[in-house]
């Protein structure tokens, strides 16, 4: 730590602190952290999406804040303090959404408070910024972020095309004409345990193209 | 991680709590005119689809001051009440009033082909929450020129489906009353009889939202029942 003045904004450790999340430390994939709204808002992208920048947005402000002041925080009431901050920037973000992107909000409904127990945000604020500088925690946290959302676009991706038929809200399966060859939407994609069920391929692709990630017998 | 005396841990919490406080404070204060400008705007664009106006975000005030002519509130008895409103009445607080003191708002428009319609605001329960909507009459006070509903909560891919067209569009054309008396919309599981005027179908795997639906239609249009008839055409 003495020489933390000359370490660069994005030495190689800091890097890595920003694209372990995305691979081998993935929150939902390998830490199988915030499953649950990855199961609920993953029906259409554009909620994913919003979700994924909301959680992105929280994740790091928050790692930002209580890595700023780790040293002040009393250890026997640190939990409560880290949830009074994530609680804070939730309320914030969503009092935002409600504002200046109302339908989104809609579609998001409780889920935008439902972050404040999403795992990932406390274990990010247990397991790193409570023992580290501000800005590796800050990447720390937009790693993390990004590693949720980039799954959870992939997921509502999938749940999106062969549930509704379209991507981004445009309606592609009926632009080339899939509909009047006989094609019908899969309506099972729609209801939450297919998200489960991508999920469980993803981590088994993610798993088998990474050796480190397989367990040794 | 040093340890900390109790003083301090009390000192740091107050000035916690007190600061983020105000800070939500502050943001609650500063965004909620915006914010309860989308809700007016999202009204406003639901009486307009009842009538089968489509509308944006953005035009959906112009389109309504165009297309609204005259709302007020009237009694059980179809008697108008004055100083009321009709706009910001909330059905779901005139709910748990005893029904001769309930507020009921109506809203007369006009439609794109020139018809003068009326509307109806309901409010029900759905499976996990409030579910809502507007329903235009034509002039015989019985047809429906259209319907909107949304919901809070409901599922997505089933009990949602309520405020999608293809479920919507289903009551255009049916009638409330049959020869003079009001039996309303029934929600039939497992389909309906295409050649009713009355019947549209129920949402597979949706059964309690539907049910809800049903009530919804009823329970709000028939306290509306002899305003309806006094003004038949």
């Amino acid at each position: 730590m003495e020489n933390k003045e000359k370490e660069p904004l994005f030495s190689a450790k800091n890097i890595k602190l920003l694209k372990n999340p995305l691979g081998q430390d993935n929150p939902i994939t390998v830490q199988v952290l915030g499953i649950c709204s990855a199961l609920a808002v993953t029906v259409k992208m554009k909620p994913a999406l919003v979700m994924a920048i909301s959680v992105t947005i929280v994740v790091a402000l928050s790692n930002l804040i209580i890595a700023a002041m780790r040293k002040y925080i009393p250890g026997r009431i640190r939990i409560i303090v880290q949830l009074v901050v994530i609680a804070a920037l939730v309320i914030i973000v969503d009092q935002f959404l409600k504002a200046f992107a109302f339908d989104v909000s809609k579609q998001l409904s409780v889920f935008v408070g439902l972050i404040i127990t999403n795992c990932i945000l406390m274990g990010r604020l247990e397991a790193f910024a409570m023992a580290n500088d501000p800005w590796p925690s800050f990447l720390d946290g937009l790693g993390n972020g990004a590693g949720y959302g980039m799954i959870l676009v992939i997921v509502s991706f999938f749940r999106e095309l062969l549930g509704s038929g379209s991507v981004m809200g445009y309606p592609l399966f009926e632009k080339i004409g899939l509909y009047k060859i006989g094609y019908e939407n899969n309506g099972m994609m729609i209801v939450p345990p297919m998200a489960l069920i991508t999920v469980g391929i993803i981590i088994w692709v993610h798993r088998s193209r990474n050796k480190n990630l397989q367990e040794t017998r | 991680m040093k340890d900390f005396s109790n003083k301090y841990i009390f000192i740091f919490s107050a000035v916690m709590v007190v600061s983020v406080a105000i800070l939500l404070s502050l943001t609650a204060l500063l965004l909620q005119p915006r914010q309860a400008k989308n809700v007016e705007v999202e009204k406003k664009m639901n009486i307009l689809s009842s009538i089968n106006v489509t509308s944006t975000k953005e035009n959906a005030e112009e389109l309504y001051d165009k297309h609204i002519r005259e709302l007020f509130v009237i009694n059980t008895d179809g008697k108008h009440i004055d100083g009321v409103d009709a706009f910001t009445v909330s059905l779901r607080a005139e709910q748990k009033k005893p029904l001769a003191e309930q507020s009921l708002p109506v809203y007369i428009a006009v439609a794109d082909n020139g018809d003068t319609l009326q509307i109806f605001p309901l409010e029900g329960k759905g499976l996990w929450g409030p579910i809502w909507g507007y329903v235009s009459l034509k002039d015989d006070m019985s047809t429906i020129a259209g319907v909107t509903f949304d919901h809070k909560g409901e599922t997505p891919g089933l009990g949602a489906e309520i405020n999608t067209t293809p479920f919507e569009s289903q009551f255009l054309n049916k009638s409330l009353f049959v020869n003079g008396s009001f039996v309303s919309i029934q929600v039939v599981k497992g389909g309906a009889d295409p050649g009713s005027t009355h019947e549209v179908d129920a949402i597979s795997g949706g059964t309690i939202t539907s049910k809800g639906l049903e009530a919804m239609v009823h329970d709000g249009l028939i306290k509306y029942e002899k305003y309806l008839s006094q003004n038949r055409k």
